[in-house]
């Protein structure tokens, strides 16, 4: 970037885009209320869930959810939802409007890989998303899987990851050339409200301990605010031990010792980091479960490996990742039962070893990986 | 050492809103404002001089060393400014060093190949936040902190070798300590002053005596003294 531009213009350039994040902000907001929200179904009655199957290996390994809750008698209906190819003004993306008012509608989705589309004037489609719905918190529970051997045995913790601000919030500007800066925001708002989920799915789950992660001791007011929110909310849950880690620490704790983590929360960046991280050590991004929650409940679940255009098409992929995203809706409906039952079928089909997809060393085509998760249901 | 410019002074009075105000920048350090109640921000700055600095080293030691690769860590498709200027200046380096494959890593990537294949990675080269990250993850991967050589370069060619554990107080004046980390940057530092033989013998000495575990301390499950490791590694000299 070599064109000299007045410091006082690129400030103020920065300074307006903060000055609309703060309208954002400072307006009045619903929390999330609806947090914990029920779904009640009567018996035989169906939930309405949008179905993103994306591009690449997406339509495929849908198609294996799509089979498995048959099989488990879930009572779900899908309203299948793709990208499209053309730019929707209405959403400045290519999701269209109805696409994401399905969502806003259903409140609960299942999303598959998205090929990012090349060019300009467009947002990005997860950008899109995450606004759109006010995806707040992308939720990745890890869990090594018994008989998929990696470096580490026990792990069993879940990452709770602010998604909407800290150093992702986009403004950055040149203050003289060669001196380049990017504003790290954190809010009492958003601190606040990703500490409740966390929380609140600690509790829901059955889990002990919530960990918040930072580095307050260099950034103090920043993650230091952060904290603070999570004190806050951590004194309305005093059946759950709270504590507070380094990321530094943590980090050397996950690759020497990952069993000892349970539920972490974090901040952006350490929550981009520290998510990838876990699901390396389970085995990667083809095996690990994702969602993320929005406001007003908003439970859209999603598989976070990509659309792998290679094996497209060749029944090679392994759905796992996308299956175990649906469980996590399944979760988040409260349909349990149903839930507990894919989950195991889902572990003992790779435990057993039998039928194993290419990616984890077998020869599994996904048409059988598929029909042996079935099998166990 | 800084580089360091004024930015405008901003001052609003109006109820609920904070003065804010800027003074000085300089790299590294991280400045904090305050601009309405409950909304913080920090700066994180990158410039050109220190960010070629520090590519200049990372190169220069990995050809001094006989490194193959340089990697660079960044989050510059999120960052795209700070991160992308860091990353130019990797490049400007790069091509100056056309023997040693450059690569550039996202730093989310780069985590999870280090905890599944940390083999892959030979020389990192990162930003301050995810050096912090990644360093102590790659010392968590070998053992620990009190296995873990550091050393850090100064202007004007200064190389401050220093073991980054702590001082562990409660072990202090008992002869329990474990010295291979400080043993291991005394290494570092015959490096940097060129004593490669000197060098070589005490690293190799060193690893022999854990490779052959009848010597070690606590911290590695053994039963040595700190003056007991020490000899066997003076024996293996």
């Amino acid at each position: 970037d070599t064109t000299r531009e007045s410091p006082s213009s690129e400030w103020w350039r920065g300074d307006m885009a903060l000055r609309r994040l703060l309208q954002g902000i400072v307006l009045p907001r619903t929390t999330g209320r609806h947090v914990g929200a029920s779904f009640s179904t009567e018996a035989g009655e169906t939930i309405r869930a949008t179905l993103f199957p994306g591009d690449g290996i997406g339509p495929e390994i849908a198609e294996s959810v799509k089979q498995v809750f048959n099989v488990a008698g879930v009572p779900i209906e899908w309203e299948e939802h793709y990208v499209g190819t053309e730019v929707d003004p209405r959403t400045e993306s290519f999701l269209t409007w109805e696409s994401l008012e399905s969502v806003r509608r259903n409140k609960v989705g299942l999303k598959g890989p998205m090929a990012t589309p090349i060019g300009k004037g467009h947002r990005s489609l997860n950008l899109t998303l995450r606004k759109e719905l006010g995806l707040y918190a992308n939720v990745r529970p890890c869990n090594s899987l018994p008989g998929y051997k990696t470096r580490y045995d026990d792990v069993n913790l879940v990452t709770i990851r602010e998604n909407t601000e800290g150093e992702y919030s986009g403004l950055e500007h040149q203050v003289v050339r060669g001196v380049v800066e990017s504003l790290k925001i954190i809010t009492r708002q958003a601190s606040l409200r990703v500490a409740e989920y966390a929380f609140h799915y600690a509790k829901a789950n059955g889990r002990e301990r919530v960990s918040a992660i930072h580095k307050a001791n260099i950034m103090r007011k920043t993650d230091g605010l952060f904290l603070k929110c999570c004190r806050e909310v951590a004194e309305k849950y005093p059946e759950i031990t709270y504590e507070e880690v380094i990321i530094d620490n943590c980090c050397m704790t996950l690759v020497k010792n990952p069993g000892t983590f349970d539920v972490l929360v974090m901040p952006n960046l350490y929550g981009d980091i520290i998510s990838d991280l876990c699901a390396g050590l389970i085995g990667g991004l083809g095996l690990t479960p994702s969602c993320n929650i929005g406001e007003g409940g908003i439970c859209l679940a999603e598989a976070v490996h990509g659309s792998a255009p290679d094996i497209s098409g060749k029944n090679l992929a392994n759905p796992t990742a996308l299956m175990l995203s649906a469980v996590m809706m399944l979760r988040h409906l409260q349909f349990n039962d149903q839930a507990d039952r894919i989950h195991n079928a889902i572990l003992q089909t790779i435990a057993e070893g039998k039928y194993r997809t290419a990616d984890l060393g077998g020869k599994s085509s996904t048409s059988d990986y598929t029909k042996a998760v079935c099998d166990h249901i | 050492m800084g580089f360091s410019s004024s930015l405008p002074q901003l001052v609003w009075d109006t109820k609920g809103l904070v003065v804010v105000v800027l003074v000085l920048v300089s790299h590294g350090t991280v400045l904090f404002l305050q601009v309405v109640r409950g909304v913080v921000e920090s700066l994180k700055i990158i410039t050109r001089q220190a960010s070629l600095r520090v590519a200049e080293y990372a190169f220069h030691y990995a050809k001094a060393n006989g490194r193959e690769r340089v990697s660079a860590i960044h989050k510059a498709n999120i960052m795209r400014k700070t991160d992308g200027l860091f990353l130019k200046c990797c490049r400007e380096v790069a091509e100056k060093y056309p023997e040693i494959t450059y690569e550039e890593v996202i730093i989310d990537n780069c985590c999870m190949t280090l905890v599944k294949n940390p083999g892959t990675f030979d020389v990192l080269v990162m930003p301050n936040l995810y050096g912090d990250i990644i360093s102590d993850l790659c010392a968590g991967l070998i053992g620990g902190l009190g296995l873990t050589p550091s050393c850090n370069i100064g202007e004007g060619g200064i190389c401050l070798a220093e073991a980054v554990h702590g001082s562990a107080p409660d072990i202090s004046g008992k002869n329990l300590a474990n010295p291979t980390a400080l043993m291991l940057s005394a290494v570092m530092m015959l490096r940097h002053l060129q004593f490669n033989d000197q060098a070589d013998r005490i690293h190799n000495a060193i690893l022999q005596t854990i490779a052959e575990g009848k010597y070690r301390t606590a911290d590695l499950g053994g039963k040595s003294s700190t003056s007991d490791y020490t000899k066997a590694v003076c024996d293996h000299i």
